[in-house]
């Protein structure tokens, strides 16, 4: 009965998404407030049926109702039941329910929000995302149904797919997905101006911390993303060039361009047209990484050709909203007359610059993305692009970016003069390419790339530390006084260097050994010595497993003793075998263990790894992340709106909590 | 249960420590087996979702990787060996794809990119810089964009 009823929920979710994608943007149209008035209602509405529909799915997963088709694909009596309520997510439909619960999450903050806004400005967005609502409803109730029971049901359930049992897993969707659907408000404040011809720096304003906010979602996803395959897939490998990777790296890529070209129309009027462009690219690569990784057209040509509904759903629903946005945008294309002047030399330009190698970044992950696909279907043959071409041609298009993000935030707005900026990073070139030669040589020997790693983090590391310097300066050093848009720029640069630190030297000088094991018996790595104790068996809630025991010290023999329980289970119901790594990670390197295949008597065949500075990764990601909230709640955006308009809108919702601060 | 498997354990430990000593490689030749993992990271496991012959555990590839170990043994050089694979396997054992006439799109797409950037660049720059010197968007646009704000919020 609950499934039926979750079903009808999402009906009416539906039909509130029809009208809120129809009336607020007629009535936006004819300058009609009554119809423009249906926009908040029809929102909230929405947001609460579809939260039923969410909730009566996570229902059947609590209660193992296997009769529901996707409670006996994806659960199991014996998960335990964390991993049943995160299992609602873990499947195509489930997570295609919490994309539409995750927008009309968004929708609602708006709403909240956008009472702060001109009510033909609100009303349209509201509508706009209402639109794109009625498309992933649509595409739930008839190609993904969550809801669709089995006759007769199982008596038990085949289990979560044993990777997804893990806390990695559990928060990753829901936080990439915040990312792709918060990217959607940006598409719609970017409609809503097209539609109204309201170009100016107030639209880029009320977008910006939205776009941002989205932005800060998605690094956290993508970081999440990375952090799981590190631990789960049992190597330590933490970036794949895998296309599911990059699917979320694409709107990554295209939305960090558009959080810098955003800045730049708001400050200074610059670039509507590409801002606005951006907008819906950087939406449409949302879409393009859910139709990638949901219609199955990258694991096989074969597999979309098989299953064609979904495919063709989600490729019509992309052709109409890439389409009709891109007529929209060649309809309506801003003829913004050019009133301020930039040079060569300056943050505008600097800015211009990021954006061209962002989307030529973009552009180099698509390309190798799609190209195996575009072969096959032209028939020219089959060819896999893998990491070694990522390598070689990403890195050249990132070095120089990291480099401009040394420059760019010291550039004035429209000139700068060479020598004087070069007089200010004089030191900064100095002290990161010294360092860049000697810390290598203090650490494992001179490797190029690690230089050029080191040297464009630490390069960073500098420019911030002029730029904050220079700002508090002028302050008077009033620390307090820094405004919290400039710290969380210069936040999130600082974060973006600390993954250079971390991708360069967990690259440069990770090591690992593969040895066979008796009881007692020891290797050493990077200065550890890994003792093995023996493995035992040990049964989990669903699994069985071997667990070994190794146990770390320094050699030497100096400092405390680790012990690390590397496992190798088997899951009961799939009969899957997986590898769960044991590891301690630390500020300066991770201690990786992982246990391989039993070679008889008391003896394992184990892998160790030591990996320098891979934490960092994940650290900086974070502050990235922290950077943008910084910056997204930076109170002009406050006080813009709250000159607009009446004071003290609740503050409700999830992501706009974050978005508004 | 498990008390009494931590007592063997113990027991074992005991027994085994007298004789313990550094545990030996997996690999009969350390070097061999590090050329082969380096090579074998490059190259695509034929029958794996995603995976590089290195890492994959999947039986054809355990088996492919001791074929290579041979080939490498019998003194072939890297190119050999992949050339050896593309013959079996074609272009799709490569994560690298060959530079030949199908694949100048993917291998030149990033330069052509970033050259087509770099006008749209230069072009945008020039535009803004041939601008008569009329910086007026401070003051003036500021007061308008206000005044829209103010204007609009119904």
């Amino acid at each position: 009965m609950i499934p039926e009823l979750g079903q009808v929920a999402l009906v009416i979710a539906l039909v509130l998404a029809l009208v809120q994608g129809s009336l607020p943007l007629i009535g936006a149209q004819r300058g009609s407030a009554t119809l423009m008035a249906v926009a908040g209602p029809a929102s909230y509405g929405q947001l609460a049926f579809v939260l039923l529909a969410f909730a009566a799915l996570g229902y059947a997963f609590a209660v193992n109702d296997f009769s529901v088709k996707n409670v006996a694909h994806n659960s199991f009596s014996e998960l335990p039941l964390a991993y049943r309520l995160t299992a609602t997510w873990g499947s195509h439909e489930g997570s295609m329910l919490l994309w539409v619960v995750i927008l009309a999450a968004w929708t609602s903050a708006v709403t909240v929000f956008g009472r702060r806004l001109p009510l033909a400005v609100s009303a349209r967005v509201v509508g706009v995302l209402g639109l794109v609502s009625v498309g992933f409803l649509a595409f739930v109730l008839f190609t993904s149904n969550p809801f669709v029971r089995l006759f007769p049901a199982p008596l038990d359930g085949a289990d979560l797919n044993p990777l997804l049992q893990d806390a990695g897993m559990i928060l990753h969707p829901p936080m990439l997905y915040m990312g792709y659907v918060g990217f959607s408000v940006a598409f719609a404040f970017a409609i809503a101006a097209l539609l109204g011809r309201r170009l100016d720096a107030a639209w880029a304003r009320w977008a910006r911390p939205w776009t941002t906010a989205a932005w800060v979602f998605l690094t956290i996803g993508i970081a999440l993303g990375s952090w799981w395959a590190y631990r789960e897939l049992g190597w330590g490998g933490w970036w794949f060039w895998d296309p599911t990777e990059n699917a979320s790296l694409m709107p990554w890529l295209a939305g960090t361009a558009l959080v810098h070209s955003l800045a730049v129309t708001e400050k200074r009027g610059h670039f509507v047209s590409w801002t606005l462009f951006l907008s819906i690219t950087v939406f449409s690569f949302s879409l393009l990484g859910t139709f990638l990784i949901r219609s199955g057209v990258l694991s096989s040509v074969h597999a979309f050709a098989n299953d064609p509904a979904r495919g063709m759903f989600i490729l019509s629903f992309l052709g109409v909203v890439i389409g009709g946005s891109l007529l929209l945008y060649a309809w309506r294309f801003p003829r913004v007359p050019k009133v301020a002047t930039f040079g060569w030399l300056s943050r505008e330009s600097l800015v211009l610059g990021n954006n061209v190698l962002l989307i030529a970044a973009l552009g180099t992950v698509m390309l190798g993305t799609l190209y195996p696909l575009f072969l096959d279907v032209l028939g020219l043959g089959k060819v896999s692009v893998g990491p070694p071409y990522f390598n070689a041609v990403f890195v050249p298009l990132m070095a120089p970016l990291l480099f401009l993000m040394g420059v760019g935030p010291l550039a004035r707005w429209r000139e700068t003069s060479l020598p004087g900026l070069a007089v200010r990073l004089r030191w900064a070139f100095g002290v990161a390419a010294a360092l860049a030669l000697i810390l290598p040589l203090l650490y494992g020997g001179l490797r190029p790339m690690v230089s050029l790693g080191l040297f464009l983090a630490l390069w960073i590391f500098a420019s911030v530390i002029i730029g904050v310097s220079e700002r508090l300066k002028g302050l008077g050093w009033a620390v307090g006084r820094l405004p919290r848009g400039f710290v969380g720029m210069q936040l999130a640069h600082t974060g973006i260097a600390v993954v250079v630190v971390g991708i360069t030297l967990v690259s440069g000088y990770e090591s690992e050994r593969d040895v066979r094991m008796d009881v007692g018996e020891y290797v050493d790595l990077a200065g550890y010595r890994f003792a093995f104790r023996g493995a035992t068996a040990e049964t989990g809630p669903n699994y069985v497993a071997d667990r070994g025991v190794v146990e770390v010290t320094r050699v030497g023999g100096t400092g405390p003793t680790l012990t690390l329980y590397p496992e190798k289970r088997k899951y009961n119901a799939s009969g899957m075998a997986m590898t769960e790594a044991a590891l301690r990670s630390g500020a300066f390197g991770d201690l990786y263990v992982s246990l391989g295949d039993y070679l008889g008597g008391q003896a394992w065949s184990l892998r160790v790894y030591y990996k320098p500075f891979v934490g960092w990764l994940w650290a900086g990601a974070f502050l990235m992340a922290l950077g943008g909230a910084l910056a997204a709640s930076d109170r002009r955006y406050r006080l813009a709106a709250e000159r607009a308009g009446p004071r003290g809108a609740p503050a409700v919702g999830m992501g706009a909590a974050e978005a508004k601060g | 249960m498990r008390r009494g498997a931590w007592f063997l354990l113990g027991l074992a430990l005991l027994a085994m420590e007298a004789v313990a000593g550094e545990a030996r490689p997996n690999a009969d030749d350390p070097v061999l087996e590090a050329r082969l993992m380096g090579l074998a990271a490059d190259l695509r496991c034929v029958v794996c979702q995603n995976e590089s012959l290195a890492e994959s555990r999947a039986p054809l590839a355990q088996d492919l990787r001791e074929e290579v170990r041979d080939l490498m043994r019998q003194g072939k050089t890297d190119a050999e060996v992949v050339e050896y694979l593309t013959l079996r396997y074609g272009d799709f054992v490569l994560y690298r794809p060959p530079f030949k006439p199908e694949t100048y799109l993917l291998w030149l797409g990033p330069a052509l990119f970033l050259v087509i950037g770099g006008l749209a660049w230069v072009i945008a720059t020039r535009r803004r810089r041939a601008l008569p010197a009329t910086d007026r968007l401070d003051a003036e646009d500021l007061r308008k964009a206000a005044e829209l704000l103010r204007g609009e919020s119904k």
